[in-house]
């Protein structure tokens, strides 16, 4: 299992890399799908949460705790090809107008404050129901936030504000080649670094009882 | 029995009289220092967010208690007699009708000592009503969680800020609207729907998420 993954994904990545040439448009490749993972992460571990509730299990909690963790991981070169992106396109690094980036930046707030909360209570029964409850709520507000507020305001961000959205020119065939493959292949990347994750956690355990 | 608990948490709240004393003398405090700060008149944006983070901190600190009260014996008690669901609701109602004593009175205050910038007033205070409800479903959520985790007050201001800035970032739009003086047919319903169902949404949530955190 985790050496297909890998092997799926040692595929798969190579195709957008190969692509760099000056045209920032190619960005697509990197930032987009990198949140799409993210968000799908996120999912993951919103799932996780609500089994680790409704089973009452600590397993669960762990593979909820290790998807928000490598969701939490692809934020940082989410933001730092968007900023990159930002920075040739509206000539900044960073501004605090756009809805979108905002939400980002609570995002991770919301999640850093979800590890520290896990990391506070140490009996594993009572950490699993608290850190539960605060990631699904946490989730839906986070939602709230990247879905709702956008669309409610004006964004730099295309298909926001009378921006045009990307189907109109960059998903030609062409582009949708690389594309559909590259948020393919982060989401697999995510998953495999989830796998890995919860391995690591699984012998951890073991070795401690 | 939902009536009795949302009494009981009148009857615990007012019993101490300096709790309440030390509420108003904190809202009036923090208005005062701003005022102090800024001396000048301030203009309309300006006015409008530091009333909303005044707002924001004072709710946290008076609400981060609600359920740090509740550890050892009072939660035993609590766990033995209350039904969880009934229990966040009557914790929840009780503190929006709290919140929304204290959202008027920082308004009343901050009027007094700084400068009254509404123009349209009625539109305010619906907007202030739907806040300080929201402020107070979420908030006593996240008191609980609070409290099941370390107890302390940090721990509740991290867990709470982040996840208040959705209802906060709209709470601002509108209350914008509202000193700005739009009139009722030029108000942004479709973020007063949000803020309606932002509070609909957290209600729901927590009711369903607190009996998770209940058992001990």
């Amino acid at each position: 299992m985790l050496i297909f993954y890998t092997l799926v994904v040692g595929l798969l990545n190579p195709v957008p890399r190969l692509d760099i040439l000056n045209e920032t448009i190619r960005n697509v490749y990197y930032h987009v799908p990198i949140w799409f993972a993210l968000l799908f992460m996120m999912s993951v571990s919103l799932y996780y949460s609500i089994v680790s509730l409704a089973g009452n299990e600590i397993p669960s909690d762990s593979k909820a705790y290790n998807a928000a963790l490598v969701g939490f991981f692809f934020s940082l070169p989410g933001i730092a090809t968007g900023s990159l992106w930002a920075r040739f396109t509206w000539g900044t690094w960073w501004t605090f107008q756009d809805p979108k980036l905002n939400g980002v930046a609570i995002s991770i707030l919301i999640y850093l404050a979800y590890f520290i909360l896990r990391r506070s209570v140490e009996d594993e029964m009572k950490r699993a129901r608290i850190a539960g409850v605060y990631n699904i709520f946490a989730y839906v507000m986070m939602m709230v936030f990247i879905m709702v507020m956008p669309r409610l305001t004006d964004s730099l961000h295309p298909g926001n504000g009378g921006n045009p959205a990307f189907s109109k020119y960059d998903l030609n065939s062409n582009m949708r080649l690389v594309f559909y493959p590259a948020v393919a292949g982060w989401i697999l990347f995510g998953c495999w670094l989830f796998e890995l994750k919860n391995r690591i956690t699984f012998l951890n355990e073991k070795s401690q009882d | 029995m939902l009536l009795a608990l949302i009494k009981k948490e009148f009857v615990l709240e007012f019993r101490q009289k300096s709790t309440l004393g030390a509420v108003l003398v904190y809202v009036a405090g923090t208005i005062f220092v701003s005022a102090l700060c800024f001396k000048a008149r301030l203009d309309k944006p300006t006015w409008n967010a530091l009333f909303w983070v005044i707002s924001l901190f004072t709710s946290v600190t008076i609400s981060g208690k609600s359920f740090l009260k509740e550890t050892g014996g009072q939660a035993l008690y609590s766990y033995l007699y209350y039904n969880a669901r009934q229990f966040i609701l009557a914790k929840m109602l009780y503190n929006m009708i709290f919140m929304l004593g204290l959202s008027i009175i920082t308004f009343l205050f901050y009027g007094f000592f700084i400068s009254n910038e509404v123009q349209n007033l009625p539109f305010f205070l619906l907007v202030l009503t739907l806040a300080s409800t929201g402020l107070a479903a979420v908030l006593s959520l996240m008191s609980a969680i609070a409290a099941k985790s370390s107890g302390s007050f940090a721990m509740m201001s991290i867990l709470s800020f982040p996840v208040l800035m959705p209802l906060i970032l709209v709470v601002i739009r509108l209350s914008k609207q509202a000193v700005d003086g739009i009139e009722w047919a030029g108000v942004s319903l479709d973020l007063l729907l949000v803020l309606a169902a932002l509070n609909v949404l957290t209600l729901t949530l927590s009711f369903l998420l607190f009996p998770y955190l209940w058992r001990d």
